[in-house]
């Protein structure tokens, strides 16, 4: 079985064909901007909390942020535009955790540039639903499954596989 | 956006933090003139002429993702330093290899790339047509060897279909540049007269302008459909260079030689073989720069992109049709 990273349950939200593009190593984000400054985000919001979190490896994803003691994890994002994607993202990492053993715990999601906080914890529905989302994410990796169609949303000019989605002849 | 430079005079190139310093040599080999050039801004370098440099500078290139190409006097590509391949993607190289050992898929995208030729510079001639050259004779011959193109079942077939449709389409060049240039046939080992010297000139300009791109995406550059792989070690850029040669190059050749921007004695004898001088290379280097940067309106994309650009998305075709998503269509001008 191919490993699942947070970055496959975020684009399995966001659309199918990019999921299934990057899980290929067809990558385009080398040349974004927005990565990079998502990045440089991360290093300058919050200089000063390296001391109460810690970053945790856990099931193939990355915790970039998380408190073992109020058993927090603290996400952080630039802009709530595709927030759905992070949510799921953040449930992903909270069924990691109770998978491996620790009681309740629970996310933020913020927000630093538009100064909102919102607080994300895993419910009975969820814990149903991403072992579905884990299966359906298998499928795509297939080599058998053939590559879903472009989703044709206002989401796609700004995404990183635009040109590559919608070149045409 | 990074851009290409390109190292005609002799000289040093080292380190100097995080920026190249650039020693051009005098005609006595001393030191000269010093230039500075933030490695960011740097997309490859091309060197021309004799450059002295040592594996620190490499390293340094080499971690910024920075490729050098090397030619030789006689504008011949020589061999490249690349930087470590940074992007290769694993079920892409197993497809790309595949379509180059299956003979039906191979000669399905070779034909591809002759198509694609064909048309851009049948669209060349056209537009003479139109402006009183007569050039009708070679647009019907063209049209025929077009035509043969889906029978054409191996490569060497097909390699020499694209034969006869560039004899026929360089024999309508006379036509189209000042009397002073008599095209006769075209000769690459050595270039014998001008216009084949330029021409040599361009499509090396070309197929280097290719290689960058594909570098920039994560094909295979040394995996090739038309072009026998191994005919130059990136073969794959000769392939695409068929289809931008006409745009890139062909149409360079028409304006420099019209506008007198390049003139008879900008070129010498040299052992057989005609070459362009050194300050006429410049001028070709800074047309075909310029040529790369002009942009169109892209039809889907409905963004302008720039004639560099197209070579990229060419690229992404391509990956397309390697990954079984979509068909390959060759680019063909549609302006
Ligand atoms: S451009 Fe649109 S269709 Fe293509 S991967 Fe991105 S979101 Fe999906």
């Amino acid at each position: 079985m191919r490993t699942i990273t947070a970055t496959h349950v975020k684009y399995y939200h966001v659309c199918h064909r990019k999921l299934w593009l990057f899980d290929r190593d067809l990558w385009m984000e080398h040349t974004s901007e927005a990565v990079a400054g998502g990045e440089l985000l991360h290093q300058t919001a919050y200089p000063q909390r390296a001391e109460r979190y810690k970053e945790v490896s856990i099931g193939g994803s990355k915790i970039d942020f998380y408190d073992p003691h109020r058993r927090v994890i603290h996400e952080i994002k630039t802009s709530q535009k595709l927030e759905e994607s992070h949510i799921a993202q953040l449930k992903y990492y909270l069924w990691l955790l109770e998978e491996a053993g620790v009681e309740g715990p629970t996310a933020l999601l913020e927000y630093p540039k538009l100064r909102q906080t919102l607080a994300v914890a895993l419910t009975p529905a969820d814990r149903a639903d991403i072992p579905q989302w884990l299966t359906r994410i298998q499928q795509l990796q297939s080599d058998n499954t053939p590559c879903p169609p472009t989703i044709n949303k206002p989401f796609c000019r700004q995404c990183s596989y635009y040109e590559f989605c919608y070149v045409g002849e | 956006m990074r851009k290409t430079y390109y190292l005609f005079n002799p000289g040093r190139l080292s380190r100097k933090d995080n920026t190249l310093q650039y020693t051009a040599y005098d005609e006595q080999g001393l030191p000269g003139q010093v230039k500075y050039l933030p490695i960011m801004d740097v997309a490859d370098l091309y060197v021309f002429g004799s450059l002295d440099a040592n594996s620190s500078l490499y390293n340094f290139l080499g971690k910024n993702g920075v490729s050098v190409h090397f030619f030789d006097y006689y504008e011949h590509y020589t061999g490249s330093f690349m930087a470590k391949e940074y992007l290769l993607a694993g079920k892409l190289q197993v497809q790309q290899t595949q379509h180059y050992t299956s003979k039906t898929k191979r000669i399905a995208l070779a034909r591809k790339f002759v198509e694609g030729s064909a048309f851009n510079l049948l669209k060349n001639l056209r537009y003479y047509q139109s402006r009183g050259r007569d050039v009708a004779a070679h647009i019907d011959q063209i049209e025929g060897y077009v035509a043969a193109l889906p029978f054409a079942n191996a490569v060497p077939e097909l390699m020499g279909l694209e034969g006869n449709i560039r004899q026929t389409y360089y024999s309508g060049f006379d036509r189209l540049v000042p009397t002073d240039y008599a095209f006769g046939t075209r000769t690459t080992q050595p270039p014998q007269n001008e216009l084949n010297a330029l021409m040599s000139f361009g499509n090396m300009l070309c197929y280097s302008a290719c290689l960058s791109q594909i570098y920039h995406t994560q094909l295979n550059p040394t995996i090739s459909f038309l072009h026998e792989p191994g005919t130059r070690r990136f073969s794959l850029a000769l392939d695409l260079a068929e289809i931008f040669k006409p745009l890139l190059v062909d149409r360079l050749i028409f304006r420099v030689l019209n506008k007198r921007e390049i003139r008879p004695n900008d070129f010498v004898q040299d052992l057989g073989r005609c070459v362009l001088k050194e300050p006429a290379k410049k001028t070709v280097v800074r047309v075909f720069e310029e040529r790369l940067k002009e942009t169109i309106q892209h039809r889907s994309l409905k963004r302008s992109v720039s004639y560099q650009h197209l070579i990229k998305l060419e690229c992404y075709k391509l990956t397309k049709h390697l990954m079984q998503m979509e068909e390959y269509k060759p680019f063909k001008a549609w302006w």
